[in-house]
């Protein structure tokens, strides 16, 4: 097998308060697993660490991505190495159109893999084509970076730029929160027409709707900073149906 | 409540017989009173409420000078301040002296005339009688009186009822770096019922000499006028700019200012507006950028005098290092001056723990039919925009010189002149890219 992304024994804390106590995650290229939890359970600290975000501190344990330490690596080389983290909440950047930040995003994917810039007309024909796949209107692409769209049009944006930047490890948090069902659909699309036997991706999430959209390989619960049940898909129908009280107890339990 | 300062008495002695209109008695009369008010007055000190942030004392240690000589400046020298590829009317001004033959007029239409002051004095004294600051405020101590008393020269446009003047007017005031000189220049900018123009006052320099700008312009807009201004302070690193731009507005006029300050030690820009028409319109965007120890204070104010008037005003300020800004926005609604609106927004960047921003709003209603709205933020760059960007592969250098230049394009996208707007977009790249070269050395040390 072919391990793309290897946790041990990870411990996170944020402003000096322990998120993470020692979770252990391994994902092979061609997996997608899904991390399900209630709200508050460490799911998007998860998430961020993986990115690279700096205000996180990770007390104990090692992160493996290729058989690279990860944990040495700044958001850009990450980003740079073939990880890509949709966000829960994406940021707004007034003044930066959503076209140049594209560009300059594959510009610096592909100096990285060897390859050359790509030329202004294949840049637009695939950006025009993903865009279409996403049923985004394509004036969004020429105004500033998420900076007024609607909740829906942020998410589906992210999705785009996934589609654009073509990573090894797609991290999704909570994309699925705050869409209607035909937005999810079309979300679930843009994801699944990405899978290969090369990628692999991490879906965060509250919500079991989403996996019946994007099936996965294998479902963990995160509660209370630790993974205490894994499984595969019909984990997720059970979490469904019975909720999360039952699973955080026991986390709750074996907390030192 | 003054600070300090040598007597001008002898220097205006020694210079009146030379300054324009000498032989026009009202123009003397004029003159003789200012400099017993700047006598009298002084410069005004932190003690007074519009210039508590803004410490002059630096002011009280030099005697400034009128220079009397033409300085020779080639028209190579005037290319780094030019706009490319734009014909325009330009007037240059070389320490405050009018540079006939560095000022290039593309042929007028009927309808406007567009001279230096003394020209003006000379051919038609009697229009400027009652014109000549007739919109200034005569609370502004010391600086009116100082530019009336020792007033060199400036640009004098009139415009005729329904003139449209298609060429905008570029005015270039260059120091030339003499040691404590001073330019005491004054535009008059009159503009008939129906016409409209754009003009871009230029402030810069050829060196970093300690020397003073002392600047008034006079704007008179009739019915529905429209004037397009901008004013961009370029001065050398250890020069003083204290300018004023003072605006009267009849109904349905229109005013746009860009105020944009890249350079100068000490910077006060005053942009007071006179709403005195129903639907009267003025837009007030303004940009700073400062570093080193520089010290920049914007102060607006904006009277709604009558009905239906609309004000905006968008002031932005990006600080490194030590330097500091003040904008004060003063806002009056006067009784009777129902629906009017007044948007006023002003926001800092601070891209350094040293920097300071002092924001100073204030409203002033006297009317109960209006909205006015009030927004201010002073901040260092957003962290989760930072990392957004650098999650979606920007170095963080890049990352954050994308988000600052963001953050003040956003105020030139305001601009209606394509070539100005070009011009301070190159300004703004090479201001960041100092400053990523500095962030990159201190990274070394």
């Amino acid at each position: 097998m072919n391990t793309l992304l290897r946790i041990k024994n990870l411990h996170v804390s944020v402003e000096g308060k322990a998120i993470l106590h020692g979770i252990d995650l391994s994902i092979n290229a061609g997996e997608v697993h899904a991390i399900m939890g209630p709200n508050g359970s460490g799911k998007s600290t998860f998430a961020q660490v993986l990115a690279g975000r700096e205000q996180f501190e990770v007390l104990q344990g090692s992160i493996h991505y290729a058989g690279e330490n990860l944990l040495t690596l700044s958001p850009e080389k990450r980003a740079r190495a073939g990880i890509f983290l949709a966000f829960q909440y994406p940021v707004e950047i007034p003044g930066v159109s959503n076209v140049y930040l594209l560009k300059t995003a594959l510009n610096a994917i592909r100096k990285q893999r060897g390859e050359a810039e790509l030329d202004a007309m294949d840049f637009l024909e695939r950006v025009k084509q993903h865009t279409a796949m996403m049923q985004m209107d394509e004036e969004l692409l020429y105004r500033s970076v998420n900076a007024g769209f609607s909740g829906g049009e942020k998410k589906r944006n992210e999705i785009l730029q996934l589609l654009m930047l073509e990573p090894r490890l797609a991290i999704l948090d909570e994309t699925d929160s705050g869409l209607d069902i035909d937005a999810l659909q079309v979300v679930a699309n843009g994801v699944n027409s990405l899978r290969d036997d090369t990628r692999a991706f991490l879906l965060v999430t509250h919500y079991q709707r989403l996996l019946d959209y994007i099936r996965p390989d294998f479902v963990h619960v995160l509660a209370a900073g630790r993974l205490v049940k894994s499984g595969g898909p019909e984990l997720a129908l059970e979490l469904e149906q019975r909720g999360y009280s039952w699973l955080k107890e026991a986390a709750v339990a074996a907390t030192p | 409540m003054s600070i300090p300062q040598p007597s001008y008495q002898g220097i205006f002695q020694r210079l009146q017989q030379h300054l324009p209109g000498a032989g026009i008695a009202w123009m003397s009369q004029m003159r003789d009173s200012a400099l017993a008010t700047l006598q009298q007055q002084g410069f005004p000190d932190t003690r007074m409420e519009a210039w508590k942030y803004t410490d002059l004392r630096s002011l009280g240690r030099h005697l400034f000078t009128p220079t009397t000589a033409n300085r020779e400046i080639s028209t190579a020298q005037l290319e780094p301040w030019l706009f490319d590829q734009e014909p325009m009317h330009r007037l240059v001004f070389v320490d405050g002296r009018f540079a006939p033959q560095l000022s290039p007029l593309h042929a007028l239409s009927g309808g406007v005339t567009l001279t230096s002051l003394a020209a003006a004095l000379e051919r038609h004294p009697a229009e400027l009688e009652h014109r000549l600051g007739r919109t200034l405020d005569t609370q502004r101590p010391g600086f009116n009186a100082m530019n009336t008393a020792f007033l060199q020269d400036g640009a004098y446009l009139k415009l005729e009822r329904q003139t449209v003047l298609d060429l905008p007017v570029h005015l270039l005031f260059i120091s030339s770096g003499q040691t404590e000189h001073m330019a005491t220049l004054r535009n008059v900018i009159m503009a008939a019922p129906g016409s409209a123009v754009t003009v871009i006052e230029s402030w810069v320099a050829l060196g970093d000499a300690t020397c003073l700008s002392n600047t008034i312009t006079e704007i008179m807009l009739e019915d529905n006028a429209s004037l397009e201004h901008y004013k961009v302070v370029q001065e050398g690193d250890s020069a003083t700019h204290i300018g004023d731009t003072s605006v009267y507005q009849q109904a349905d006029s229109r005013f746009t200012s860009h105020s944009i300050t890249l350079g100068g030690r000490l910077v006060r820009n005053d942009l007071d507006v006179c709403l005195d028409g129903h639907g009267a319109e003025c837009a007030l965007n303004g940009l700073t950028l400062t570093r080193g120890r520089q010290h920049v204070d914007n102060h607006t104010r904006i009277d709604h005098q009558q009905s239906h008037a609309s004000s905006r005003e968008y002031y932005k300020g990006i600080l490194d290092d030590r330097s500091r800004t003040v904008f004060s926005g003063r806002i009056k609604v006067h009784p009777g001056a129902q629906k009017t609106t007044a948007q006023q927004n002003n926001h800092s960047l601070l891209l350094s723990a040293d920097a300071e921003a002092d924001a100073r709003p204030q409203f002033e209603i006297y009317a109960d039919d209006v909205q006015c709205t009030h927004g201010c933020t002073v901040g260092e760059l957003d962290a989760d925009a930072l990392f957004y960007l650098r999650s979606r592969a920007l170095d963080r250098e890049s990352a954050r010189n994308l988000l600052v230049y963001a953050f003040a394009a956003d105020v030139l996208e305001r601009m209606q002149q394509q070539p100005v707007r070009h011009y301070l977009e190159q300004q703004l790249a090479r201001h960041l890219s100092g400053a990523t070269a500095r962030l990159q050395s201190a990274a070394w040390h």
